[in-house]
């Protein structure tokens, strides 16, 4: 999986949890929750879709590493 | 202008008239009394010639004390003869409300029911021959206020023949109102009609836009402004309400309910009137059947004046009926 | 026969439109089915029927327009098997048709209080709840430009022959459903408010751990243990869990209405049934299928009307207090704002814990201040023990 599948998956996951946001506008720099106006319910979908297209299994304490989109493909690629 | 078969052209002071005759002839408890009934033959003539059929006792003058031959007349009546006492004008009738309001209203509930005051007062009303503020006045509502009383009025030459002997058949007391303005009137009435109910109001004209609401000299006015408006395109109905106490309320609301407008018509001063009543009564009643405020035409509150087109200004006209309707139906 | 009528979905509906009908004469139906599709200011709402027997008749077409009570179907009990004659139906559908006087008041009160004020006789106004004609839609050419009985005649002509009407957007019903239960409860309700702080390191900690032993898929959120908490609670001082009708009337179920804020604006607030009785992982699983369908605005009838109090939270990233506003005609609101890192001085000693500000606004007009905050303790002690919950 390279980079533009995993973020093509991101944006998917994200429009599959949120259907009234748009992702495309999400810049490598931007906090994902914030930027999207996603709360702790639809975090935690997005994290249980990601889980079941990438296999990745982020435990809670992970969380603060994935905040924005940068650093929450850092995280899957390393994974 | 033939008058057809059955029917017979007759003024409302004959057809008064015949109702005084028709009820002396029938029961010889009946006797009339009032000023100048007798050899003058009424102040209006209505009794004019009755003297000499029936004689001094049954056709009997009185002295200028309205309150002594009222008085007179209930005592006759729980006596157990059938007074009719005529009044010459509304006016001169308030120096008899004493004996009618404390005593005739009175007597059947202060003797606990056992003494019923079987006396009809008769009374001319309105204006209308230029006899000023002395004799014009319209105070049917006044009499209307008084449980215990029947309160009439006679709008039409049917009920100037009926009422009175039906007046006589109550053993209440009840008040006649005739009016002043229509004793040269004439009209085709059929030749054998004779007591008529006393206890409802009549459908004068049917229609469904509006209801025009009315009694004594308004009935002929508002049968001729409904005559015009149906010329005009509209269609509305007439009441009589011919019983001013107590009030034929099931009438009332069954036309409201047909029309959902309604415009009442009074001769009387405006505050205060039968229209007022009913005006409330249609709203505790019948408000959701409403489509429009009801509106109310009723006398100027002036004592009546003198001047022919002063009288005339003074209450609603046929004209005044139509122009109001017209702007309730269509705003303009 | 069973009467099946237009529900209420809380106090702020007064009328739904029925889109489809997804039953017909002779179809048998059992409890919880959904038997019709209503559009409300709140979306696309499934119908259930709580009942079991066969659909007799449908009353009321598709794309019609009714005022909540009115009667829309007839349906056979399970037991029994002939349906009564027509007649008495006749009569029957005569009298359950709201009566006009209410529909009056209720229908064109509110609707003038949103939009633009206008005049109709009363005739027209029963007319139109009779009709279910929007008299804020109709043009007056009475006098001072009232509606009378002919302007509503047609209105409903033009209706009837398919002129569309302008219908507010989504977005719009959904303010417009917020407002009026809203401007209801400050116009009507005496709140009252208690805030107190909970430590929330105790059932942070047994969620990290709970959650550790889970999938990523049976992972529980803190809301979850707020909720159960809140149930609980609620058992114990059950005088918040009801409505105010004339009278504080008290609720033998507690159903949990959840807060949705939609990000477009706006809230639905679908109810948790019987939360008390629920494990943590039901709850969880609740929230799971109930959040998606409000955001979508598609919730069922029963979990749009049947809640008896709210819990409003703002989960974390947020400010640290909310203050609710009650939703009508319940008397109670408990809101939870973000927990945040804090100072927290305990046994002597000054340490930084994670910490909840919890809320409650309560109806004085049904409880005092002591109830509502005997509640909030009891919720308080219950977090703290939340292996329990």
């Amino acid at each position: 999986m390279n980079e533009t599948e995993l973020k093509k998956i991101i944006l998917q996951s994200l429009k599959k949890v949120a259907p009234d946001t748009n992702p495309e506008i999400l810049q490598a720099g931007d906090k994902i929750r914030e930027k999207l106006d996603m709360d702790s319910f639809d975090a935690l979908r997005f994290i249980v879709e990601l889980n079941e297209k990438t296999g990745v299994d982020i435990p809670e304490e992970d969380y603060g590493k994935i905040v924005t989109l940068k650093d929450l493909m850092h995280y899957i690629m390393k994974k | 202008m033939n008058t057809p078969d059955g029917y017979i052209k007759i003024t409302y002071r004959e057809a008064l008239k015949q109702a005084l005759r028709v009820s002396l002839q029938k029961d010889e408890r009946v006797f009339l009394m009032g000023e100048d009934v007798g050899r003058y033959g009424g102040a209006f003539a209505v009794s004019k010639g009755l003297l000499g059929e029936f004689g001094p006792d049954r056709i009997m003058d009185v002295p200028l004390s309205e309150s002594g031959f009222t008085g007179a007349g209930i005592g006759a009546a729980l006596g157990g003869l059938r007074p009719i006492v005529e009044l010459m004008t509304v006016n001169f009738s308030l120096l008899a409300m004493d004996q009618v309001v404390n005593n005739a209203a009175t007597l059947l509930h202060m003797s606990g029911g056992q003494l019923n005051v079987p006396v009809v007062i008769r009374m001319s009303t309105g204006l209308g021959r230029q006899l000023a503020a002395q004799h014009s006045h319209s105070w049917e509502p006044i009499y209307a206020h008084i449980p215990g009383l029947i309160v009439l009025s006679a709008g039409t030459h049917e009920d100037a023949r009926g009422m009175l002997p039906a007046a006589l058949q109550s053993p209440d007391p009840v008040v006649i109102f005739e009016s002043n303005s229509m004793l040269n009137l004439e009209a085709e009435i059929p030749a054998n009609s004779g007591m008529v109910d006393i206890t409802t109001a009549h459908v004068k004209r049917e229609g469904k836009d509006i209801s025009i609401i009315t009694y004594g000299a308004g009935v002929y006015k508002a049968m001729d402004a409904a005559q015009i408006l149906a010329d005009a395109g509209m269609n509305p109905e007439v009441i009589d309400l011919r019983v001013l106490r107590p009030l034929d309320e099931n009438a009332v609301m069954t036309s409201v309910r047909k029309t959902h407008r309604v415009l009442l018509v009074e001769e009387a001063w405006g505050s205060v009137n039968i229209s007022a009543e009913l005006s409330a009564r249609i709203m505790e009643q019948a408000f959701y059947e409403l489509d429009a405020p009801v509106q109310r035409l009723g006398g100027m509150e002036v004592p009546i004046p003198y001047p022919k087109h002063l009288e005339d200004a003074c209450v609603p006209q046929t004209a005044d009926i139509v122009t109001r309707i017209k702007k309730m139906l269509q705003h303009d | 026969m069973i009467e099946f009528c237009m529900p209420s979905l809380g106090a702020d509906m007064e009328a739904g439109t029925l889109c489809e009908w997804l039953v017909s004469p002779g179809s048998v139906v059992k409890r919880g089915d959904i038997i019709a599709v209503v559009e409300t200011q709140k979306g696309l709402i499934d119908i259930e029927v709580f009942e079991e027997g066969t659909i007799h008749k449908l009353l009321i077409k598709e794309n019609e327009k009714v005022p909540v009570g009115t009667l829309m179907a007839l349906i056979i009990p399970a037991k029994e098997t002939t349906p009564k004659t027509e007649k008495r139906l006749a009569e029957k559908i005569q009298t359950i048709r709201p009566t006009p006087a209410i529909q009056t008041t209720a229908g064109g009160m509110i609707a003038a209080g949103i939009k633009s004020s206008f005049k109709a006789s009363p005739l027209a106004k029963r007319m139109a709840s009779e009709k279910n004609i929007d008299l804020s839609t109709v043009k007056g050419s009475g006098e001072g430009g009232a509606i009378t009985r002919e302007d509503v005649e047609k209105a409903l002509m033009e209706k009837e022959a398919g002129i569309p009407v302008v219908k507010p957007s989504a977005v719009e019903n959904i303010r417009l459903a917020v407002a009026a239960a809203m401007t209801r409860s400050n116009r009507e309700i005496p709140h009252y408010y208690l805030e107190t702080r909970v430590d929330m390191s105790r059932p942070l900690a047994f969620l990290r751990e709970a959650n550790k032993q889970r999938t990523v898929k049976q992972r529980l959120l803190p809301v979850v243990l707020l909720i159960k908490a809140v149930a609980k609670a609620l058992k114990e001082v059950p005088d918040l869990n009801g409505y105010w009708e004339y009278g504080l009337k008290l609720k033998s179920e507690i159903n949990i209405g959840f807060v949705v804020s939609l990000r477009t604006g706006g809230v639905m607030i679908p109810a948790i049934h019987e939360a008390d009785k629920k494990t943590t992982d039901e709850l969880m699983d609740s929230l799971n299928d109930m959040i998606p369908r409000a955001r979508a605005m598609k919730l069922r009838s029963s979990e749009l009307a049947d809640s008896t109090v709210t819990i409003t939270s703002l989960g974390d990233e947020n400010v640290e207090t909310v203050f609710g506003v009650i939703y009508p005609p319940q008397v109670a609101i408990v809101g939870f704002g973000s927990i945040t890192e804090q100072p927290w001085a305990e046994n002597e000693k000054l340490d930084s814990r994670p910490v909840l500000r919890m809320t409650l606004a309560a109806d004085h007009r049904a409880t005092d201040g002591n109830t509502g905050s005997r509640f909030l303790m009891t919720v308080k002690r219950n977090l703290q023990k939340p292996e329990t919950l």
